[in-house]
């Protein structure tokens, strides 16, 4: 472990403080589009007079389309120790199906700061959770996601 | 599309793989439909003045890829709960990639069947660059 820690407390208050909820409309053309840049041709996303006869009654998002409902700004801007940043992953867990027609209230908070030695010097690894809320109140998704930030300029070499 | 059942499925099947070959159009396609814009994908310059060897697919898009996995294996009546992915390495586009998986468990929970996957999109040269994980909940023959 460094001796000094590079998570300081301006760091620490930025703990599940959650961004300005923003609120989407799922719009057909959207989710359509979607699909097609994804490249999925199910006819749950794409399809709908076969949506219709599915399960849903209708057309569904792909479980993905969540990351276009892009959070709000954080009421303060996060102090980043370093410039570079690397995307390491995400975590979605799907409660409620998101149906073309739902208004989706999208919230996001950094839950967790952690900071490792690595091939890249000091990481910062910063775990952040988007929440999704559909107009029913029900907690339809949530995703976690986790940003590597780091010093060294030669990223993934 | 078929539906597949709980009760067919076995620790240690094959998660039907899908193929995949993002092209420069379909990256713009993604940045547009997604709104991320970062240039790192589409412009190659852009891309090479951050140290990378030309642009880059975005991971979000290499976890579209693997939730189609999951959906196309499932079938319409299944039901995703959870997709999780870490980009280990980055993935370049006009690029043959597959992306896999294996069921590791299955359990009744609540009256639904659970089943578990360890998913991964590999690259042409076969390096799993994005591993992860999936859960879904299949219908039952009987019920």
């Amino acid at each position: 472990m460094p001796d000094k820690s590079v998570i300081t407390d301006e760091m620490r208050a930025h703990l599940n403080v959650e961004s300005e909820p923003i609120t989407y409309d799922v719009e057909k053309g959207a989710v359509i589009k979607f699909a097609q840049a994804i490249g999925d041709p199910n006819p749950l996303f794409q399809d709908e007079k076969a949506a219709r006869q599915g399960p849903y009654g209708g057309l569904i998002a792909p479980p993905t389309f969540l990351r276009s409902l892009i959070p709000g700004e954080a009421k303060k801007e996060f102090p980043r120790p370093f410039p570079n940043n690397l995307d390491g992953g995400s975590e979605y867990e799907f409660f409620e199906p998101i149906r073309v027609g739902d208004r989706i209230t999208v919230t996001r908070a950094i839950v967790d700061l952690t900071e490792r030695e690595g091939r890249l010097g000091t990481m910062l690894f910063t775990t952040a959770e988007t929440r999704y809320v559909n107009q029913l109140g029900q907690l339809a998704a949530t995703q976690r996601t986790t940003g590597i930030s780091y010093a060294t300029p030669e990223g993934e070499k | 599309m078929g539906q597949l059942y709980f009760e067919d499925v076995n620790v240690g099947d094959e998660v039907t793989p899908i193929q995949k070959n993002a092209s420069s159009q379909q990256l713009v396609k993604y940045a547009g439909a997604s709104g991320d814009y970062y240039q790192i994908h589409y412009d190659d310059g852009f891309a090479r003045n951050n140290g990378l060897d030309g642009i880059i697919i975005h991971g979000a898009l290499k976890n579209a890829f693997l939730g189609q996995l999951v959906t196309d294996w499932m079938g319409p009546h299944g039901q995703l709960k959870k997709l999780s992915v870490s980009y280990r390495a980055m993935d370049f586009p006009n690029e043959d990639l597959v992306c896999s998986g294996t069921v590791t468990g299955k359990r009744v929970e609540g009256g639904a069947g659970i089943v578990e996957c360890e998913i991964a999109l590999h690259n042409a040269a076969g390096k799993a660059t994005t591993p992860g994980k999936a859960i879904v909940s299949l219908p039952m023959r009987g019920a």
